[in-house]
């Protein structure tokens, strides 16, 4: 047992938590500007989080104690999922559990409840985005599995830090397989966080919805959760693309040095990324809700592609 | 044009001879309108013969003359208004429905019903309209016997929890209530869909939330106090409003506004169109989550309403018309500031509209969506920018142009594919057209008062026709002897273009709803009155 190792983990976990709304409103922030408005603070996501938890909850006459219990469960296992992502340092104890498919079980677990929820005060709308949502994922899913699959044949292992290291000592150039996952990655975060073209989170149109029509019925802390653990699962995401098809510069020791600079690598790598996200999503409209599978089936051709290409090219 | 005026007029006369109707010529008011008295014992047939004829339904009201209700429908035909007027005794009030010929007609016979008391016989539809639950069932508020005031209730109004929706039987059919409140801060509306999967087999939408009584509070009003009435029946539409209504007390006054206020009132109208047709287009993209136009269109329009502001006083212009004239001038500085304005936007929109038009993923979903026939839009009498973009190009000032655009050149952009991408153009287009005309007037504003004197004591009856941003508006007064207001009646244009929406949405799916529901833009305001 190693304390600071705990410690570190246990730190790097607070920040990715803490970090969360900050990334929103980054992405927020680039999308204004491409969009000629003044952006909101930074602190914004803070600020609606505070008033949010400040604020008394209402409950639905027929919520069951799933309703009320989702949001831990959700916020809880987004957090777990976050704990087993490797963010600034591959030199936790957590690295051991840092399991691909337990990432991707984690994610289903919060969605399971959410989906349940969504249903148990028996609206309309409630059904209708717990029903959205499990078609999308459904197919975002084996898409997710397909990549996972594509860089542990590559590293021979479906653990992350494993991965991630392998990843570090190669030339991903010259690895067509990689390129193939990341961009069906790229496809099934969208897909799995709720951004356009996919889903859009910033809308008030309860019929458009996916995402927002199964949490239209929260308020007050359960809300504040929830959105938290959105804002949170999109880091995750970012993190993970980031980390395994780009991890230079990820911290192998506790050294305050090494630790320094993968933070501030991963806050430049972060930024870049949201704001491609943020440039992606201002010039595409949302895609119509049948045309989803199709996108989806791209992402997971993207993938399969990039196995086929390791087994045929790079395997030998 | 005034030769061809009516020339159709002793055809359909010797067609209902023919057929045995019984109509009398009263002399008429004004020159766009003619009247017909006709008999209650004819009105259910008349419809099918003028509807053969080819003429287009555009309005119906009803009015209490005590002992007998009097029923009023407007049809127009090549630019041609004629009203026709029936009475039936009030005390055994009944009419046949003109519903099958004309569905468009549908919701006005169910409002002049629950406001009135005349009941439309072999109606395929007679369910309440703008009744909810907050008056009773045997009370019709627009007779003369109820009190201005209204009833003061004893109680909270009771929920409207037993409307008879239509039901949608089957394997895999469900229902989706939504609104009347919403997510967003819009107008309230109740829309039941009806949906196997994410199809939409029947929408039904249940308007009324917004009723305010307009018509009942305008009795007693003077000509004054009417357009400021009128200016709010819609709020987006107030010019529209308020200049129909004020052409009605102006033709039943025989009063002729001086030439430089009718120009400035054709200006404020197209400053109107343009100002709501650009947060339209905004509006519709952001419905599919294409914020940037949303963004940018926003601006465009926010420069327009500050305009108004500094030039007019009021954002969205309301209260600008008086009887007999219009309340601001105009100088030479304003009017070279617009056209400076003017000039801007046609820029910014040179630039802007091609980024919409080639950007696929807008295309995409657009395209196709929300596709209403042109063989619909006829068949429901739709108007505005709903109809010219499925192909139905009847517009007020091209076809019955009432002063001052019989001295303007409007240009009248059609679409011909009806779907929601055809109805963004269309706005698009219009506004183009709407900055054309506001150069030509600009360089045709005659000098001279802005006002006619208004006599206190006017009297008579007469009606109005503008072509507002949203289509067609139609308006309806009559004074009494002491110059106040007796009957008013405003047609918005919305009366027939929210059942358009019912048809379009057929077969599309319930995400796409609110980009149809926002492209069709009918006013909730305008139609519960």
């Amino acid at each position: 047992m190693n304390p600071t190792g705990w410690l570190l983990a246990l730190l790097q976990t607070l920040l990715f938590v803490a970090a969360a709304p900050l990334f929103g409103a980054w992405i927020k922030r680039v999308k204004c500007w491409l969009q000629n408005r003044r952006p909101p603070s930074l602190l914004q996501p803070y600020r609606d989080l505070r008033r949010l938890f400040s604020k008394q909850v209402v409950l639905a006459e027929h919520a069951s104690v799933i309703f009320r219990l989702t949001p831990y469960l959700v916020f809880g296992a987004i957090i777990m999922a976050a704990t087993v992502t490797p963010f600034i340092t591959l030199d936790t104890p957590t690295t051991a559990i840092a399991d691909a498919i337990v990432l991707t079980g984690f994610f289903a677990l919060a969605r399971f409840f959410l989906a349940l929820a969504g249903m148990d005060i028996g609206t309309a709308f409630g059904g209708m985005g717990a029903s959205r949502e499990m078609t999308v994922s459904a197919l975002a899913e084996p898409a997710m599995l397909m990549m996972v699959f594509t860089v542990s044949m590559v590293a021979s292992s479906t653990n992350l830090a494993t991965v991630i290291t392998s990843i570090e000592h190669q030339m991903v150039m010259t690895r067509p397989s990689l390129w193939f996952a990341a961009l069906g990655f790229l496809l099934v975060i969208v897909a799995e966080t709720g951004r356009i073209p996919v889903d859009n989170p910033s809308t008030h149109l309860e019929l458009t919805m996916i995402h927002e029509a199964m949490i239209l019925e929260y308020s007050g802390r359960h809300l504040a959760m929830l959105e938290w653990a959105a804002q949170l699962k999109l880091l995750v995401y970012a993190v993970l693309a980031i980390n395994i098809f780009n991890p230079w510069g990820i911290a192998h020791s506790d050294g305050l040095a090494p630790l320094a600079i993968a933070t501030a690598l991963m806050a430049g790598k972060l930024m870049l990324f949201g704001t491609l996200l943020a440039a992606a999503e201002t010039v595409l409209a949302k895609i119509r809700l049948f045309q989803v599978p199709v996108f989806l089936m791209l992402a997971f051709t993207l993938a399969l592609g990039g196995m086929l290409c390791f087994i045929i090219l790079e395997a030998g | 044009m005034t030769d061809t005026r009516f020339n159709w007029m002793p055809k359909l006369l010797s067609r209902l001879r023919k057929s045995r109707v019984e109509v009398t010529e009263v002399p008429s008011w004004h020159d766009p309108v003619r009247t017909l008295w006709v008999q209650a014992r004819d009105w259910g047939r008349l419809a099918t013969y003028l509807q053969e004829f080819g003429c287009r339904l555009a309005g119906l009201w009803g009015e209490d003359r005590l002992e007998r209700l009097r029923v009023y429908a407007c049809l127009e035909k090549q630019g041609d208004y004629l009203l026709l007027k029936v009475e039936v005794p009030a005390a055994e009030p009944q009419l046949a429905s003109w519903t099958a010929v004309y569905p468009g007609v549908n919701r006005l016979e169910r409002h002049t019903r629950d406001l009135l008391g005349v009941t439309f016989l072999d109606s395929p539809d007679n369910r309440r309209w703008p009744r909810h639950q907050a008056w009773p069932e045997d009370v019709y508020p627009l007779r003369k016997s109820e009190p201005l005031s209204g009833h003061s209730p004893d109680a909270d109004t009771p929920a409207d929890s037993d409307y008879p929706f239509q039901s949608v039987a089957g394997e895999a059919v469900y229902e989706i209530p939504v609104g009347p409140v919403h997510a967003g801060i819009i107008e309230p509306g109740h829309f039941r869909f009806h949906a196997i999967g994410e199809t939409v087999l029947n929408l039904e939408a249940r308007l009324g939330y917004t009723h305010k009584g307009i018509e009942k509070i305008a009795e007693g009003r003077t000509a004054e106090a009417l357009l400021k009435l009128a200016g709010r029946v819609s709020g987006d539409s107030t010019v529209a409003h308020s200049w129909a209504a004020a052409q009605a007390l102006e033709r039943a006054a025989g009063i002729e506004p001086p030439a430089r206020a009718l120009y400035l009132r054709a200006l404020l109208l197209e400053r109107e169109r343009i100002g709501n047709h650009l947060g339209d287009i905004g509006a519709i993209c952001n419905d599919v989550g294409f914020a940037f136009a949303q963004m940018q269109f926003s601006r465009l329009r926010e420069r327009w309403l500050r305009d108004n502001e500094r030039l007019f006083g009021h954002r969205l212009l309301m209260d600008q018309l008086l009887p007999g004239g219009v309340r601001h001038p105009l100088d030479n500085d304003a009017a070279s500031s617009i056209r400076e304005a003017c000039d801007r936007l046609r820029e910014e929109l040179d630039s802007l509209l091609p980024l919409l038009r080639d950007n696929q993923s807008l295309r995409d979903r657009l395209l196709g969506t929300g596709i209403l026939s042109t063989e619909q839009a006829r068949r429901l009498g739709c108007l505005g920018y709903v109809a010219r973009a499925s192909g139905c190009g009847y517009d007020v000032r091209c076809d019955s142009p009432w002063p001052p655009y019989e001295n303007l050149s409007i240009r009248r952009p059609l679409q011909q594919s009806g779907d929601v991408a055809a109805r963004v153009i269309q706005r698009a287009e219009e506004v183009y057209a709407s900055l054309d005309a506001v150069r030509q007037i600009l360089d045709k504003l005659p000098p001279g008062p802005l006002r006619a004197h208004w006599p206190e004591a006017a009297t008579g009856a007469g009606m109005g026709m503008v072509e507002g941003w949203r289509g067609e508006v139609l308006a309806y007064v009559r004074l009494n002897g002491e110059g106040r207001v007796e009957r008013f009646f405003p047609r918005d244009p919305s009366w027939f273009n929210w059942p358009a929406l019912a048809v379009l949405i057929h077969d599309n799916i319930v995400p796409d709803f609110p980009v149809c529901n926002k492209s069709v833009n009918g006013s909730y305001s305008g139609q519960d009155l």
